[in-house]
């Protein structure tokens, strides 16, 4: 039986700081099972189209329908209550905190008892079984953005938000993560928001290309990638794009 | 009540919180940092002013030269030795001018003792169609807002101003470009607390000089200035008025201690509504 | 099993011992003097809970030190017995808490901001307080006096029979029993689920969020124990005393407890309470001597301790005492 709820709906979506518009019209769907790469240049709007999702920034006008709820007014907790796991952009860990109990604070959220089971078959999938005691603060870069992601999908969450997910990693780091989320992407829909294209066409169903602000080109990656307006606003010359 | 009155009342009020809680502006808002030994500036050129005035020097001399040289010292000092180590640490450089507040405090009661010294005021009493008051306390009120306009027209027009503004908005630029950035903070710390000391100096006559008097400063002004908000020269002359006029008002319907109260229940209703102090949500782009 | 487990139990035991045995070797002018340092050390816990635990950096404990002691003083003097007061003492600063902290957390305030608002609300109640001296302000029968405190607050009574106070021997075990009592609960809250998600919340209120958890209620539970533990502490001051007075309201003393907690390190329960500990003898014993200004040796103390030692006495004490330990192996 197909899930006929889509994980995002954006639907005329405009966030203004002051006088800039920094999200302009956005309007785009994410199916229940799609994982969806939001690209563009910097300044394009990706970091604010990813906040207004998790909450931290609230819609001046258009609405964020998530997971079937209206996400407008909710606080960032009520938005992850629904179901959503959120990597931010600065890997957002407990630096105090070892690894396992990181885990451990973020698995207690899930329904459910077995707490030790889930933190275990993580720290598995994680690879990081090793360092289970050890402070967040002492691991390596790509070690806390894993951290941070096993923290997300401790949650079981219907839908993953991850602000550039691989950015500062290592080629071997970064092809980890690539098999890592295909793992983990059956059942859920995930959006990841990305500057490394060789990433992105690894991973990504359909890609959603922003450009000051609003939608410049959505479809399949091969085929937004080589759209010669695309490849102009990459590249600086796309200035006067209708 | 009478308008003349009233005015008079509300314009003191208001120039008085400006005059005490200056200098903590200046170097809120510029370095960030919160010096709870603010109180201790104010006292030291209470001292200043007294002590110079008793052996023979003009008052006004000891206001304007004598006191901002003596507690500008004192105050590049305090930079030097402990401020400089606590960038960035917010909490610990409250703990730690804490500290220098009461060593000060000490140092000043082992000094001078506890006995208050005063000086009288000078320029005599005038009165207005019914409406008493003294000439000094006038000029209080005119030094307030000299002293604001002094430290606008510093860091809007002079070099010196623009360096120490480009030091604060981004260190790493400036020491890019060659600026000495230990030194700018170390001159504008000694600049808050100049103006610190003119304003403790200017309040002596009136109040004397003891070694207390900056604990009952440095509360009010505290809260003046983060009611204030971020941009401290704007926040903290709109947190005045706003203080300045409901604590006087309540004062006159009611008793000072409710005028007192009032500024307070203010403050917390201020900071409730606009968690990041009055300029985080007006005026954003002033000094 | 962990050196420092091994130290954190042996060093409970030594104090236990010494604190329970120390009526039989001491006067009874220490014993009286030592239970005044038992009922402080109940005040830092609070803080030690509160900005250590829960990272929530406030000066309001004095305030809810103060709403206990008041609190208990006028219920017990209507009421002619400690048994109801003591609930009192405790009831009134968590509700006082729930009401500021549902305004501060609730409304997104945090940071030196929070810092100032419960200053001025410890100002607001030290004016107010300060103020109502004169017969009219009353509660009961009880004359709120103003500045001049209320004198003549009776002692504890044994639970139960109100014409029956403890003596200073009695009042000194339930002082230590109620530390002992205070400390474990604490220490029990801390390692348990609750604790472990306001530590994480601590660390990284975003990332907290971010996992569903609402972080202003938990800060909002953290923020009335600790107003609980404060209260209790009030009431005992109060009873040892005799004596309330607004002075417990005021700045010097909020600072006091500040300092208590930073001289002893918020890392761990403790510090604050060795923090307060030591600082009060220093400042008893210099005062007795006139060696030095007592106002002057602990702004010193003061300031070296945030620039030298930012994490507190306790932990360094705690890191040469088990380096002791391995080398002796």
């Amino acid at each position: 039986m197909t899930d006929t709820t889509n994980a995002v709906e954006i639907d005329g979506l405009t966030v203004r700081f002051g006088g800039v518009v920094a999200v302009d019209n956005v309007s785009l769907k994410v199916g229940s099972n799609e994982l969806r790469c939001v690209v563009g240049p910097n300044g394009a709007g990706k970091s604010t189209l990813f906040k207004a999702l998790t909450g931290q920034v609230r819609p001046s006008a258009g609405s964020v329908r998530i997971l079937g709820r209206d996400t407008g007014r909710l606080e960032r907790h009520e938005i992850a209550r629904l179901g959503v796991g959120v990597k931010t952009q600065v890997p957002s860990v407990f630096d105090g905190l070892s690894v396992g109990e990181s885990l451990y604070v973020a698995a207690k959220r899930r329904p459910g008892r077995n707490v030790t089971g889930v933190v275990d078959d993580l720290l598995q999938q994680l690879r990081l079984g090793a360092v289970r005691d050890r402070t967040v603060a002492r691991l390596s870069h790509g070690q806390r953005q894993w951290v941070e992601l096993g923290m997300v999908l401790a949650t079981a969450p219907a839908l993953v938000l991850l602000d550039e997910p691989v950015a500062g990693m290592s080629e071997e780091e970064t092809q980890r993560t690539v098999e890592l989320l295909r793992d983990v992407r059956t059942g859920r829909a995930i959006v990841v928001v990305e500057h490394d294209m060789r990433f992105v066409r690894q991973i990504a169903d359909q890609v959603t290309v922003l450009h000051r602000g609003a939608v410049l080109c959505e479809g399949q990656v091969d085929d937004v990638l080589s759209n010669s307006t695309v490849r102009d606003v990459y590249l600086g010359r796309g200035e006067h794009v209708a | 009540m009478d308008p003349l009155n009233i005015s008079f009342q509300l314009a003191y009020s208001i120039a008085l919180l400006l005059l005490t809680s200056l200098g903590l502006a200046i170097v809120f808002g510029m370095m960030r940092v919160i010096n709870f030994a603010h109180g201790e500036f104010l006292m030291i050129g209470g001292y200043a002013c007294v002590l110079c005035t008793q052996a023979g020097v003009s008052l006004w001399v000891s206001i304007w030269i004598i006191a901002p040289l003596i507690v500008g010292a004192v105050g590049w000092f305090m930079e030097r030795l402990v401020i400089r180590h606590l960038y960035g640490r917010m909490m610990d450089t409250i703990l730690a001018t804490w500290g220098v507040s009461l060593v000060l405090t000490g140092l000043a009661s082992i000094i001078f003792g506890q006995q208050q010294r005063g000086i009288v005021a000078p320029l005599g009493s005038f009165e207005l169609s019914g409406f008493r008051s003294s000439w000094y306390s006038v000029a209080l009120i005119a030094t307030a807002f000299v002293l604001l306009a002094a430290t606008y027209a510093a860091l809007r027009f002079t070099r010196a101003g623009l360096l120490a503004r480009g030091t604060m908005q981004n260190a790493q630029m400036a020491e890019a470009l060659g600026m000495h950035t230990g030194r700018v903070y170390a001159w504008t710390f000694a600049a808050g607390a100049a103006v610190s000391g003119i304003a403790g100096a200017a309040l002596a006559p009136l109040t004397g000089a003891v070694p207390t008097i900056g604990a009952t400063y440095v509360t009010k002004a505290f809260i003046t200035v983060i009611t204030g908000g971020a941009q401290a020269l704007t926040g903290t002359v709109a947190a005045s008025v706003m203080f300045g006029t409901v604590s006087e008002l309540v004062a006159n319907l009611a008793t000072p201690v409710a005028g007192q109260v009032a500024l307070l229940i203010l403050a917390i209703v201020l900071l409730r509504l606009m968690p990041e102090g009055i300029t985080s949500r007006f005026f954003r782009r002033s000094l | 099993m962990k050196p420092e487990r091994r130290l954190a139990i042996g060093a409970t035991a030594v104090i236990l011992v010494l604190l329970l045995g120390a009526p039989m070797v001491l006067d009874i002018a220490s014993v009286v003097n030592l239970t005044v340092f038992l009922i402080v050390s109940i005040l830092s816990l609070s803080m030690a809970w509160v900005w250590g635990v829960g990272g929530i950096f406030t000066f309001g404990q004095s305030a809810f030190y103060g709403l206990g002691a008041y609190a208990y003083a006028l219920c017990a003097m209507n009421f002619g017995s400690s048994d109801l007061a003591v609930g009192a003492a405790v009831a009134l600063p968590s509700v006082a808490a729930a009401l500021l902290g549902y305004f501060l957390f609730y409304g997104r305030v945090s940071g030196v901001y929070l810092g100032v608002i419960t200053l001025t609300t410890s100002l607001i109640l030290y004016h107010v307080v300060n103020s109502v001296s004169g017969a009219d302000f009353r509660i009961g029968i009880v004359s709120l006096g103003g500045y001049n405190g209320i004198p003549g607050v009776p002692p504890f009574n044994w639970p139960g029979r109100p014409g029956e106070p403890l003596d200073f021997v009695p009042f000194y075990f339930l002082a230590v029993l109620l530390l002992v009592s205070v400390y474990a609960a604490l220490h029990w809250l801390k390692s348990s689920p609750f604790g472990r998600s306001v530590i994480a919340i601590r660390e990284h209120e975003l990332r907290a969020e971010l996992l569903g958890y609402d972080i202003r209620l938990y800060k909002l539970v953290v923020f009335v124990i600790g107003a609980a533990v404060a209260g209790l502490a009030g009431a005992l001051q109060a009873a040892w005393a005799g004596f309330v007075g607004p002075e417990v309201f005021g700045i010097a003393f909020a600072a006091q407890i500040i300092i208590w907690a930073q001289v002893g390190g918020i890392g761990l329960l403790a510090g604050p309470i060795l923090g307060c500990i030591l600082v009060q003898a220093l400042t008893t014993w210099l005062g007795q001597n006139q060696i030095a200004d007592t106002q002057i040796v602990l702004g010193v103390i003061f300031v070296g301790s945030v620039l030298l030692l930012p994490a507190g006495l306790l932990p360094l004490l705690r890191g040469w005492i088990s380096h002791g330990q391995e080398e002796r192996r």
